[in-house]
């Protein structure tokens, strides 16, 4: 039991909380971007699938970091705009139809990595560039801290940093500022001339453009190579860390890091006589809890809010 | 006249289904007058001005606009042009900020990606000063009363720099008080060089704004004229009177003792707005007592909380003594009433389901509809046809979905569902609202029989011939109130009822009581 | 003729988006396979080559039936539970603890046990649907999360109770034999699980199209302010919807378990749940469609790993197609045009007679 303690406030542990968060935040990002604008896109899983896939075969082909990092950005993103498509074109729903996408990222990546590389289980026969782990000086001198927070892979600085441009972008910006208009209610949007389904667009391709980061760091980063569905689950997961954190950027970067810390707990766990799956289960069983609680508090609200009103009508009838 | 900044000539606006919403409606606007639209509804008033804004086609006619001629094909263009409308569902996105919606779509940038909020709040001040709105930039619109909300979407047409408002009903959620202040906003923007349209009608209100009115009646204009000279009852007459006569259907062998009592009956909505101030009426078995009314002025709330869809705040509603309120709306049912609803394809009819499908919501776990769990099919399917018939229903058979049929031959399927459930007292709901000639007569004539086989019927409408037509007696509604009381409605003259309607006169302690 | 297919409209649709996929798996196949010929006969005609394939056919189908009906009932019901998938596995996790514990004659043992896991998994289901008739809570995310907590949950009470640890894998306890469903047809898997599988269809579309209950499901799912209306109980059918859909897929779980496998042996989720969602989507929530269109994507996927042994193509190329099948069958706009066409010509014609 010391074991385990010890093991869990050491530095490593919270070294591999970041580590784990990275590739959670990124979809559940997505997740929050596309919420907001009132088209939830739940294709993530399939988004950084997709992206992991198409990232190490054009690093191992064409030997070029950023060469993989644009082909699955592009990707996510295309897979996103096939689902704008039918989703805002064609008037499919639009959770069967991620469910659908979902569903062709997984046996497409599956598919393509038999056909180039002969192995339907990972591309570890390719040799695939990663991005680099940094070293931030300074910080990297502060005790404890500096052992969690530096030398992490380029992308989860690039998540964490995500999270404040995510705030940045919808509450700061014009463009933010029509996606959440639409998201609340389009007609307002209509009215003042903002094209609801560009705008609905571009928010599903910024939520494969996330996701895609997430995959990338999958399979360049996290490890170095693509495997069937590595992906497991993380898609979906982000659905539960963004419902957590409210679809907003710190809430969910915080809901992110907990499922995280759960997450690198079990592994820890596994040496100890608790069994590993319970310990698993809990962020799910919590975000079913809190998403009951959440909904619960808004019926009050609402009741509590006519009730107001009825107050402030007696009030005013008094004056 | 060289200063009319708007021109409406001969518009003719058919709608998919055959409707005709405006049939070679003119109407021109002088600059910097606030012109009041009235007439009652399905008069054409709001078509008239959804034609003008660009949301929807219009099929003849032309448009002049500051001489120029115009068609707006979508509220971009009309805007974009200097017309702006404030609608009666307010278009606003209820997690922003007053000034975040007032510069939707034209925000201030602090370089070129960053939104200026600074500015923005700037913006909304300098608006809110100019005009004389009190709004406050900062707080979000899901945090304020609706009159503050309202002054917001005015607003935001305003700083687009509107020149003609169109205000739709703008009154219906506002209180007297909120409607007072209103008002002195719009002198100031008439004082300000602008041209206001708003529809309405409430006569209290053109009177007391407006500068020139346009009646219309049947999707035609009755006139446009100044002001001078016409008083509320004069402009009432031009909305209501009609060349047609009303046949009345003969009156009632006997009526009986009272069936369904309402005392006091109170109902706020969810907007905080009161929709019903203590409403006294009662229900006779074999009579037809007609209730007239402009639609919104708590009619609809009345019929849904004796149908046990929605609570009352306070009051009474008994059947035969046996209080109605807090049962489902399955216990009202069985206790007698039948509802024909005044929107049947949101509650009435379920379009995707079969004819079969929509005639035995309310009984098919009865006997011989189904035993044990067990559907019926046979029995249910005889007995559809047999209703069909009856009812005279177009449609091919039984099981033909609800969906392809007309409007008139849906209403026919709720009526013919509502009026076989064996019901002590029906509430008829606009029962003829956007229903060919052939089948209103057919409902006129199955709600006649209903009341001579001793049943209470209950007839809400907006139309008033219909209401003369049916009912032995009427009561009038208005603001929530009973404001009349006809207790013979064979000496009723529709241009009796319309200073009532419009309230502009209001019996003293009127109520539907019979008390005897 | 184009009153007939504006009546049909839906049922064409979905066969043209069905026609579609088989061309371009045609059409995959014919640029991916260095013997095209020879491919397209692995994959059309291999699952009908053999005993053994066919009936392979059969035995793939039986899940999809139970989890696509399951999901059907709650479709017409309009609640969006994905929740199958976690029913089915902790239905059989429980389901199987239970057997591998008790002992009693075959004829009680069978039908109790699958009678304790269709309860397990009703059980499963109603913590979204609680959630959502009292909260409004959003049953698609509160049931893709008790599809992990069932999943994890199930594993634990396996790996931690009912193990078999003289098994090379983490596998639970072999069943008895008077609780396991014979394999009937020998040279095949044919269990009984794959009767019992139809016959839930059936029942199920009895109970929807010929009891009052499914009745009141199927008017919810039209107009739930109609149901109400009409004096339907919303709640009561909200709840029932998601606690019959456990139960469905709680017996399938357990169905798979006693016929094909005899033990429980998932260590990851094998996608019953999604399996379910195609079927019922193709088969348009209609428990009777539903078998039809399980046993096609059954036929589909034999045929993609006939392909894939004999073959030069991946079998995930049935992945693909299954999606984009989807795909075209929910978006509801495709065809649009042409419906619109028929549409306006049919009602000019009927202007004309007038």
């Amino acid at each position: 039991m010391n074991e385990l303690f010890s093991s869990i406030f050491s530095v490593n542990f919270g070294f591999a909380i970041l580590r784990v968060m990275t590739p959670l935040l990124f979809p559940a990002m997505g997740i929050a971007v596309s919420t907001m604008a009132g088209s939830q896109n739940i294709a993530m899983e399939g988004s950084m699938l997709i992206a992991a896939f198409f990232g190490v075969i054009v690093g191992a082909f064409t030997g070029s970091l950023w060469l993989a990092l644009l082909a699955g950005i592009a990707a996510g993103v295309l897979l996103c705009m096939i689902l704008g498509y039918f989703h805002l074109k064609l008037k499919a729903d639009i959770f069967l139809s991620a469910v659908a996408l979902n569903m062709f990222a997984s046996g497409m990546t599956i598919f393509l990595l038999f056909m180039i590389t002969g192995d339907k289980g990972s591309t570890s026969s390719l040799n695939s560039p990663v991005f680099p782990n940094l070293t931030i000086p300074l910080i990297n001198k502060i005790p404890v801290l500096g052992g969690i927070l530096s030398g992490h892979n380029i992308l989860t600085y690039v998540a964490l940093i995500s999270v404040f441009l995510f705030y940045i972008l919808m509450f700061k910006t014009p463009f933010g500022l029509r996606i959440r208009a639409v998201g609340q209610n389009p007609h307002a949007a209509e009215s003042v001339g903002i094209n609801v389904n560009r705008t609905k667009m571009y928010a599903l391709m910024l939520s494969g453009a996330l996701a895609a980061l997430g995959g990338l760091y999958l399979s360049m980063g996290y490890v170095s190579w693509f495997s069937r569905d590595m992906t497991a689950g993380r898609g979906f997961i982000a659905i539960a860390a963004a419902t957590l954190g409210g679809m907003m950027p710190l809430g969910t970067m915080l809901s992110s890091l907990f499922f995280a810390l759960v997450s690198a707990v079990a592994i820890y766990i596994a040496s100890l006589n608790i069994p590993s799956e319970l310990i698993q289960l809990i962020p799910y069983l919590v975000t079913v809890v809190a998403l009951a609680v959440f909904s619960g508090r808004a019926i009050k609200r609402k009741k509590e809010k006519e009730i107001e009103a009825d107050k402030e009508l007696e009030t005013e009838k008094d004056e | 006249m060289s200063n009319n900044i708007l021109e409406m000539n001969e518009i003719f606006k058919v709608y998919p289904e055959g409707v005709i919403a405006n049939r070679n409606v003119s109407m021109d606007v002088q600059e910097n007058s606030i012109h009041a639209l009235v007439g009652e509804n399905g008069a054409g008033k709001s078509t008239l001005m959804k034609v003008l804004f660009g949301i929807t086609p219009f099929q003849g006619g032309s448009i002049v606009y500051k001489g120029q001629e115009v068609s707006f094909s979508n509220p971009r263009e009309a805007i974009a042009a200097g017309i702006g409308m404030v609608h009666q569902h307010l278009m606003l996105a209820p997690d922003l900020t007053v000034a975040e919606n007032l510069i939707l779509g034209m925000e201030p940038r602090k370089g070129k990606f960053f939104l200026d909020s600074v500015e923005a709040e700037k913006i909304c001040r300098d608006a809110s000063e100019k005009y004389g709105l009190a709004v406050p930039p900062e707080k979000k619109i899901k945090d304020l009363p609706i009159g503050v909300r309202q002054r917001v979407e005015i607003l935001k047409a305003l700083a687009r720099n509107a020149e003609i408002l169109i205000l739709d009903e703008p009154t219906a959620v506002l209180t007297p008080q909120e409607t007072e202040v209103l008002f002195k906003t719009l002198d100031g923007l008439k004082g300000a060089g602008k041209t206001i349209i708003f529809i309405t009608h409430k006569l209290s209100e053109v009177t007391r704004v407006a500068d020139r009115i346009t009646v219309m009646r049947d999707a035609k204009d009755i006139t446009t004229r100044g002001m001078e000279g016409l008083d509320e009852e004069k402009i009432a007459s031009l909305m209501v009177g009609r060349d047609i006569r009303t046949e009345r259907i003969a009156p009632p062998d006997s009526i009986g003792a009272a069936k369904l009592s309402v005392r006091d009956l109170r109902y706020t909505d969810a907007d905080g707005v009161e929709a019903l101030k203590g409403v006294d009426l009662d229900i006779r078995a074999g009579e037809i007592l007609g209730i007239a009314g402009v639609e919104g002025n708590g009619q609809s709330e009345l019929a849904e909380i004796i149908a046990g869809l929605i609570s009352p705040e306070s009051g009474t509603v008994t059947l035969d003594g046996e209080s109605l309120l807090n049962l489902t709306p399955r216990e009202v049912r069985e206790s007698g009433i039948a509802h024909i609803p005044e929107d049947r394809m949101e509650n009435g009819v379920a379009e995707v389901a079969t004819i079969e499908e929509n005639l035995i919501v309310d009984r098919y776990y009865k006997d011989k509809y189904s035993s044990r769990g067990r559907l019926n099919w046979k029995f249910i399917t005889d007995k559809s046809k047999d209703l069909i018939e009856r009812f005279n229903i177009l449609a091919k058979n039984s099981k033909s979905n609800v969906g392809f049929l007309s409007g008139g031959n849906i209403q026919k399927v709720v009526v013919a569902r509502e009026l076989t459930s064996n019901p002590e007292v029906i509430i008829a709901s606009q029962p003829t609202r956007g229903v060919d000639i052939g089948s209103e007569e057919l409902i006129h004539n199955l709600l006649k029989e209903a009341r001579d086989e001793g049943k209470g019927v209950f007839l809400i409408s907006a139309d008033l011939d219909e209401v003369l037509k049916l009912s032995n007696r009427v009561i009038v509604f208005y603001d929530g109130q009973i404001t009349a009381h006809f207790e013979d409605a064979s000496k009723v003259k529709d241009v009796d009822l319309g200073p009532y309607m419009l309230g502009l006169k209001k019996e003293e302690a009127a109520s539907g009581k019979m008390d005897s | 003729m184009e009153k007939w297919i504006l009546k049909y409209f839906t049922l064409i649709r979905v066969m043209i988006a069905l026609i579609i996929g088989v061309a371009v798996t045609i059409l995959m196949i014919y640029l991916i396979s260095e013997y095209p010929g020879e491919s397209l006969k692995y994959f059309f005609t291999g699952p009908l080559a053999s005993k053994g394939r066919l009936f392979n056919i059969f035995e793939m189908a039986a899940p999809m039936i139970f989890c696509g009906v399951a999901i059907a009932v709650s479709f017409q019901a309009d609640q969006f539970n994905l929740g199958a998938e976690g029913s089915f596995v902790i239905a059989a996790a429980v389901g199987t603890a239970f057997a591998v514990s008790t002992n009693m004659p075959a004829f009680i043992h069978i039908p109790l046990v699958l009678i304790v896991a269709g309860v397990t998994g009703a059980v499963w289901s109603l913590v979204p649907g609680i959630l959502k008739a009292k909260w409004k809570a959003s049953e698609l995310v509160s049931s893709l999360m008790m599809n992990y907590v069932a999943f994890y949950f199930s594993l634990f009470l396996i790996n931690s109770y009912f193990r078999d640890k003289d098994a090379g894998f983490l596998v639970s306890l072999r069943l008895p034999e008077t609780a396991l469903f014979a394999q009937f047809i020998p040279g095949t898997r044919m269990h009984f699980g794959i009767i019992l599988a139809v016959i839930v269809a059936i029942a199920a579309y009895y109970f929807l199209y010929h009891t009052t209950s499914g009745y009141e499901f199927r008017q919810t799912g039209y107009n739930k302010k109609f149901a109400r209306f009409g004096g339907i109980n919303i709640i009561k059918v909200i709840i029932m919807s998601q606690v019959l859909l456990g139960f469905i897929a709680g017996v399938g779980g357990m169905s798979e378990v006693m016929g094909i496998h005899g033990r429980f042996l998932w260590q990851a989720p094998h996608g019953y749940g999604w399996d379910g969602i195609i079927v019922a989507i193709i088969g348009r929530s209609h428990p009777i469609l539903i078998i039809f269109s399980s046993l096609l994507l059954a036929y589909l996927r034999v045929g993609g790993q006939v392909l894939n042994l004999m073959g030069d193509v991946p079998a995930e190329l049935v992945n693909v197609i299954q999606a984009l099948i989807i795909l075209l069958i929910t978006a509801e706009a495709f065809l649009g045009q042409w419906k619109y066409r028929i549409t306006r010509r049919q009602a000019e014609k009927e202007e004309a007679a007038k």
